[in-house]
Order: structure tokens, then C-alpha cells, then sequence
């Protein structure tokens, strides 16, 4: 499965690899792209990885559904641990894919998957398009 | 105790060094000014930016940034010193996308700051401030206090 990534994923360096059946993972390489303060990386840009690792994961649980289109309505994101000057991993779980509103949480780590550096809980607007022909209400 | 106000900070300087740099300056962050509690940036529209190739829509992403850029820049001006901090927390409600190559404007402003917190929000608009595209919460942690 290949996952199209928008430029400002590209911008940000972000890349993603989808492996079996598990979810994509992401990554975003250290760069002055995302640096923030001294020795830190950027908030923004770990949101940034963030959102994209939601909206990467929801494109790919809607594969086939050409139309299916995805609209942030909000996000929290909590900040646990300042990133280093290193590479920035992030995966994401739907907990609620719905016809209207899919919410979604992914994560962001460093060199330990157990320790995350933040997480966002996300929810966004899906317009759907149905194969009306398969249900009886029409 | 929180750091008393130095005298010799600028927050004009301090902005617009904090816009030339590293993520922000990425994105193209412009400082724009600032009061006794606020701060407000912009960035212009750009093709790099976009979430969304098919609208040409800005991607989510750069408005978090800006704002967590322009909510941490109200704190600095509101204790009138410029010392290290981190976001706790920050949530963005998005309105509306913004306006096809329509500049972004974000303004952040500080509500409440105690002794090791500062509370935020802020807005940011394309154009008309009374039809802002998104709106921001969030809190920040004093790291040089223990």
C-alpha cells in the first residue's frame, strides 16, 4: 500500500512506511526544518508529525473510498517530553471510525516507543460517499 | 520564584529572532507586533504549506505552529523577560480553511500566569479578525523554576 503524503509532510521531511497489516508508521528526520529552541525540536513540528500520522492512518483505513474526504475539526495535543536533535517516529489508532466523525490519537517518540514525547487526540469530519444501492432505505 | 522583568528585553527583537529561526522560519513566520499581553505573527500562503492538494487548503500543521509560536511569544511579553518554557498542552479548534494564498494571522494572547504555569489562547484569521479560521487553548511550564 502506498500512502500519498501532502507537501507540507514533504516540507517537514516526513516519510512513511506501511509494513503488513500493522499501521503505517512515520517518520521525520532531524533537520533544521524542525528545530526550535536551542538543542530542542519545534512544537509546531511535532504537531506537525502528528496530524499527519492522524490523517495518514484514517487516508489508510479508507483506502478504496476515492471520495472519502478529511477535515480537522479539532485536536489536543499534550507535550510529555522534549524532543532531541534526533529522529521522530509517530503511529496513530482510530478509536472511532463513524460515517460523519472519526476520532483518532497517534503518538510521538525518539529512541523509545514506551516513552512518548507527545500524543494527540484528534477529531475530524469524513465526507463519505455510500453505495446507496446496498442499503434498503436507499 | 518566576524571574522578575528585564529591563533590557525587547519583544520586537526577540520576535522577530524567534521567526528567523530553524521550524519558523520554515514556514516563513513574520512577526507582526505585540501589547502588554499578546503577540501576533502571519504566514503567507505558500504551495509547501498545503495539507490538501486537491483544494490547495493549508495544512493543519502550520497553523498549530504559528500559534503555539504566537501564544509562547505572549507569555514572554506579558512577564516581560525571555526565558525557557514548554508547551504543556495546546488544543486548536479549526473553524473553517483558510482562504486560498490568503496571509494567516495569528494572535496570541496570555490570560493567566502563576508560578510555574502560563495559561493561553488566541485566534488567527486570513483578512477579518471578526471571521477568524481557528482557535487556540493552551498551557505553558515554566522550565527554570523548580
Amino acid at each position: 500500500m502506498t500512502l500519498a503524503l501532502p507537501p507540507y509532510a514533504r516540507l517537514l521531511g516526513v516519510t512513511v512506511e506501511c509494513a503488513g497489516d500493522g499501521p503505517p508508521r512515520f517518520l521525520m528526520p532531524y533537520g533544521v526544518a524542525v528545530m526550535g529552541r536551542p538543542g530542542f525540536l519545534h512544537g509546531g513540528a511535532i504537531a506537525g508529525l502528528l496530524e499527519i500520522a492522524a490523517i495518514g492512518t484514517l487516508m489508510a483505513a479508507l483506502e478504496g473510498e476515492a471520495a472519502a474526504r478529511i477535515k480537522p475539526v479539532t485536536v489536543t495535543v499534550d507535550f510529555m517530553r522534549g524532543g532531541r536533535e534526533r529522529d521522530t517516529f509517530a503511529a496513530a489508532a482510530i478509536s472511532r471510525l463513524g460515517a460523519r466523525i472519526a476520532n483518532v490519537e497517534a503518538f510521538a517518540w525518539q529512541e523509545d516507543r514506551a516513552r512518548p514525547i507527545a500524543a494527540a487526540r484528534m477529531n475530524l469530519m469524513l465526507g463519505r460517499e455510500y453505495d446507496t444501492s446496498l442499503s434498503p432505505a436507499g | 520564584m518566576p524571574s522578575a522583568p528585564d529591563p533590557s528585553f525587547d519583544p520586537a527583537r526577540a520576535g522577530h529572532l524567534v521567526a528567523a529561526h530553524g521550524h519558523n522560519r520554515i514556514l516563513g513566520a513574520r512577526f507582526l507586533g505585540y501589547g502588554p499581553d499578546w503577540a501576533e505573527l502571519a504566514i503567507d500562503w505558500r504551495e509547501e504549506l498545503v495539507g490538501d492538494e486537491a483544494t490547495g487548503v493549508l495544512a493543519s500543521g502550520p497553523i498549530i505552529a504559528l500559534m503555539d509560536m504566537a501564544t509562547g511569544m505572549a507569555v514572554w511579553v506579558r512577564r516581560g523577560v525571555f526565558r525557557p518554557q514548554a508547551t504543556l498542552d495546546l488544543r486548536v479548534d479549526y473553524l473553517r480553511g483558510a482562504k486560498l494564498g490568503a496571509t494567516v494571522i495569528g494572535r496570541g494572547e496570555c490570560y493567566r500566569i502563576t508560578r510555574r504555569i502560563a495559561f493561553v489562547r488566541g485566534q488567527a484569521h486570513d483578512g477579518d479578525p471578526a471571521d477568524p479560521i481557528a482557535h487556540v487553548a493552551g498551557t505553558f511550564m515554566f522550565t527554570d523554576v523548580e
